[in-house]
């Protein structure tokens, strides 16, 4: 339970949240809503540009990953940059932050030329990077962790002093209120995203770069996150916020950037935008945000888990006493920060991980201790959450990776060796069916954009037509149109009778496919809900809070 | 974010590449011989003239060269499964064990007879002393490296003890077998070609480099053309997506080091069988280590193991003439080539790329 998201800040949420997309700001889930306005366009500030970026270029082989890029970051606003991934977002930040050289181009940084030629010419520049994996040593404590590269002495007890006493006030004026010696690794993911803000700052950051920050952390955490960056803007500094949750750039930034396929293709005051102007600038053609479906038609159990329990290595329980079950023809979605255990749940059932107690049965019949490759013949699909490093072999063309997990399937083969023509003839046909392109099936997988791949291994899953189908974020690091057929597609198969268990970090996804949401915090099912239920209703229920703002847990 | 791609066409990664490497190593080893004071360009066309220049030459490259075949194909396909074979040394000469125990069985018999089983013999020995290291990376996590270091060294312990107490000539001072009789010999195949007027001299180039061919045909249709040589690949790039495909890492893993293990053995149907006729100690003379020079300047692929195995072939048969005719440079000076060869690719074959990337992305092609 981090710090942040005690009861005291929870009240003040508005109680009906659950506009995305109906109500187009968005801006019913933001808590500070009624500060917005103080923190809009600071136009008036008289400083010169943050940053201004003044065609930049950068070439990656054949990849074009930034063209000619103009783009000025006003001194003490807050600024989203969003785009599809592959856009050229990250190529951009990286460039300022001195990871890669731009082509050619130029940054000023408060009105005066730059030259950035590593990260460290960034920060003596006043940039500070927030990257979305942490790069912070997990066993030392949060201190040692603010010290390191910046220890200033060849002695540490003096710059230990010089950092708690920073430590502290950056504490009191940002509400960046993180024990100093705790060690990091037991910090909450929420607290290693204040170490590493508070890294930059200590650092002397005027312009703070956050890449995806929001990716990892619970409702209320976003919430205590948006109020630091608030706070730091009404310091003067400057924010740059990498995202593309829409929604969060109509909360928090002033003025926000489109970009697409390496282009700038807007820039405009966040006032003016909706997030289906945005989602349009973005793709570059109008989108459909919100799938449509009809009402599920529940039918027998398919899936019946009972009082299952994982635990790892040392003991500790990763799914504790989890019990449900998923009928044919729905979507059951656990909601969840990542790492609550849901990966292992998802695993457990596939026969990737020994279950240490409890029981799964598929139609009746008891499979807990089946092995993948039976689980597989008996009929459950799974679409792993992260495709790169399980549901796809990047080095392997797009058409082996096409029978990845039904190697054994008589029908690839002739004799001893496999039936290649088979192989190709079914690769392209889920190629042309789930419109993967290039439609290559001799392309390595690794070169297929992230929305592809992740379309290859949608399109082996679910073309088996399983009674169940496991899915472990279907759509991360997925552009927004595969997004939408990716959830067109699960839609359908749950239109065909199959039964269909959800696992996402997006609580929007979850909200918009699933029949029933159940929630997921520290191993334990901490409760069920209607999808329709309050943005604040579920994110207690991910805190593992219940309605009377009490630790709960139970089985649904 | 998109990961630059670099992605380079086939022909260059997989033919330019080695060659850059292969020539620079040769450039280098060329200023070597420059320092011994020797002329460098002499140097190489005394090698290449003494390596295929006559008929006999390329016998002796192309016996050396068989036994490469054997040893790359053996670390390129442990390779495929993420796995660093260093034992085939020991696995070959473990595999001579196994020739000569049916070879001396059946002592007097035709060769054509005893040689399936020899063959056989020498894969099951070579495999077996593969199986322990296999068996503890699988199932205990042992690293195989470590562990087939140590069984090298336990292979030549093994066989000074069976050639100085077991297996042994009685009375005779060196450690090792009895000569195998005349019938039971592979024949060379200098015997058969002399009627035709090749003269294949000395060299004791023999019928295994016909298995060598077949295994690295073989080879080549496991790793790309069936479902075991599918689940290999996907333990070695991917151990994780292995286990969601259902594919048994472990297994897989004891499988193909068994068969890198055999591979590895075959080399002593050449060896002993077919050239020295009888079990004597040290008969790999480094063949199993050439053999990771050869998979990796191979690229891990069948064809380009039996080029490279072709090359160091060239390379050993040319050297000794080098030696012969030159005696400032020694036998050694192989050593040294080699030891660039594998310098050039493999620990530094990330040199050249980005330089032939850049050179070959300029070509402007379209975005994916």
């Amino acid at each position: 339970m981090p710090p942040g998201a005690g009861p005291a800040s929870r009240d003040v949420w508005p109680a009906a949240a659950t506009g995305f997309p109906s109500e187009p700001d968005g801006r019913a889930a933001e808590p500070m809503g009624r500060s917005m306005l103080e923190s809009l366009p600071r136009s008036s500030d008289p400083r010169p540009p943050a940053i201004e970026f003044v065609g930049i270029d950068k070439r990656f082989g054949a990849v074009h990953a930034n063209r000619d890029i103009d783009l000025t970051i006003l001194a003490g606003s807050i600024h989203g940059l969003v785009g599809e991934n592959g856009a050229g977002k990250s190529t951009l930040m990286s460039i300022l932050y001195g990871f890669y050289q731009a082509d050619r181009g130029e940054i000023r940084i408060d009105g005066n030329p730059a030259a950035i030629r590593s990260s460290a010419d960034a920060i003596r520049a006043g940039i500070g990077m927030v990257h979305q994996q942490f790069m912070l040593v997990d066993t030392m404590t949060v201190l040692e962790n603010v010290l390191l590269g910046a220890e200033g002495s060849f002695r540490l007890r003096p710059a230990e002093r010089r950092a708690r006493a920073a430590l502290a006030k950056l504490a009191s004026d940002y509400e960046l209120w993180v024990d100093p010696d705790a060690v990091v690794g037991e910090l909450s993911v929420g607290e290693q995203q204040r170490v590493e803000i508070l890294k930059t700052l200590y650092r002397g950051a005027e312009i703070l770069i956050l890449d995806e920050p929001t990716a990892v952390l619970t409702p209320a955490e976003v919430d205590h996150l948006f109020r630091i960056l608030r706070r730091l803007q009404g310091e003067g500094k400057t924010v740059v916020v990498i995202t593309h949750k829409l929604k969060e750039i109509k909360a928090v930034t002033d003025r926000v950037s489109v970009m697409r396929k390496g282009e700038i293709v807007a820039t405009l005051d966040t006032a003016d935008t909706t997030v289906e102007t945005l989602a349009e600038a973005m793709v570059g053609r109008r989108v459909l945000l919100q799938v449509s479906k009809g009402p599920s038609v529940p039918g027998a159990v398919e899936l019946e888990v009972a009082r299952l329990t994982v635990r790892d290595k040392r003991g500790l329980s990763l799914v504790d006493d989890v019990s449900f079950t998923v009928r044919a023809g729905e979507i059951v979605g656990i909601a969840g920060v990542a790492g609550n255990g849901q990966s292992e749940l998802l695993e457990a059932i596939a026969g990737i991980r020994r279950a240490d107690g409890g029981s799964i049965r598929l139609g009746g019949r008891a499979i807990t201790a089946l092995d993948p490759a039976e689980i597989r013949t008996l009929g459950i699909a799974h679409i792993p959450e992260d495709r790169h490093r399980m549901g796809l072999v990047l080095n392997f063309s797009a058409e082996e990776n096409v029978i990845l997990g039904y190697q054994d399937d008589p029908a690839w083969s002739s004799g001893w060796l496999y039936d290649r023509t088979a192989i190709r003839a079914a690769a392209t046909r889920a190629f042309e069916d789930f419109d993967v392109r290039p439609p290559d099936p001799l392309l390595r997988t690794a070169l297929f954009s992230g929305g592809n791949q992740q379309k290859i291994v949608v399109a082996r899953e679910i073309g088996r037509e399983p009674r169940l189908l496991l899915v472990g974020q279907p759509t991360r690091g997925v552009d927004i149109g595969a997004i939408e057929a990716i959830h067109r597609r699960l839609i359908d198969l749950r239109d065909r009778g199959r039964a269909i268990l959800l696992v996402s970090a997006e609580l929007d996804e979850i909200r918009s496919l699933a029949d029933r949401v159940l929630c997921m915090c520290q191993g334990r099912i901490t409760g069920e809900c209607r999808p329709e239920a309050s943005e604040t209703e579920i994110g207690m229920l991910m805190a593992g809070l219940g309605g009377d703002g009490t630790a709960r847990g139970g089985r649904a | 974010m998109s990961a630059p791609h670099r992605e380079l066409p086939p022909i260059v990664d997989y033919a330019l590449l080695p060659l850059v490497n292969v020539t620079v190593a040769f450039l280098v080893s060329g200023l070597v011989v420059l320092a011994i004071g020797e002329n460098p360009i002499e140097a190489v066309r005394i090698m290449i003239a003494g390596a295929l220049g006559y008929s006999e030459g390329i016998g002796f490259t192309l016996y050396y060269a068989t036994d490469f075949v054997f040893t790359g194909l053996a670390v390129a396909i442990a390779f495929h499964a993420g796995l660093f074979n260093i034992g085939a040394e020991g696995q070959a000469t473990i595999g001579g064990l196994g020739v000569a125990l049916v070879c001396l069985t059946f002592d007097g018999a035709p060769w054509w007879l005893v040689a399936p089983f020899a063959i056989a013999a020498s894969a099951l020995f070579g495999a077996a002393w593969a199986y322990l290291p296999a068996w503890a990376q699988a199932r205990r996590g042992s690293h195989i490296v470590i562990t087939t270091i140590m069984f090298n060294y336990l292979a030549a312990t093994l066989m000074v003890y069976l050639l100085v107490e077991v297996m042994g000539k009685p009375g005779a001072m060196s450690p090792e077998t009895r000569m195998f009789a005349e019938a039971t010999r592979l024949p060379f195949l200098r015997d058969f070609l002399t009627p035709f007027g090749i003269d294949l001299g000395q060299s004791p180039l023999n019928p295994t480099v016909f298995v060598a061919m077949l295994a690295a045909w073989g080879v080549w249709l496991l790793i790309w053309r069936t479902k075991f040589g599918y689940e290999l690949r996907t333990v070695g790039q991917n151990p994780s997506a292995a286990v969601y495909a259902g594919i048994d890492p472990g297994g897989i893993v004891i499988v193909v080091m068994l068969i890198s293990g055999a591979l590895s053995g075959l080399l002593a149907v050449n060896e002993v069988m077919g050239t020295q006729h009888r079990l004597l100690l040290e008969f790999t003379a480094g063949a199993g280590f050439v053999g990771i020079a050869v998979a990796l300047m191979g690229r891990n692929h069948p064809v380009g193991v039996v080029l490279a195995a072709l090359l160091f072939g060239m390379l050993y048969q040319g050297g000794a003439e080098l030696a012969f005719e030159k005696p400032k440079i020694s036998r050694d000076m192989i050593v040294v080539i080699q030891a660039l060869v594998i310098l050039f690719a493999g620990a530094l074959e990330h040199m050249f790329r980005p330089t032939l990337a850049r050179i070959f992305a300029s070509a402007p092609r379209d975005d994916r």
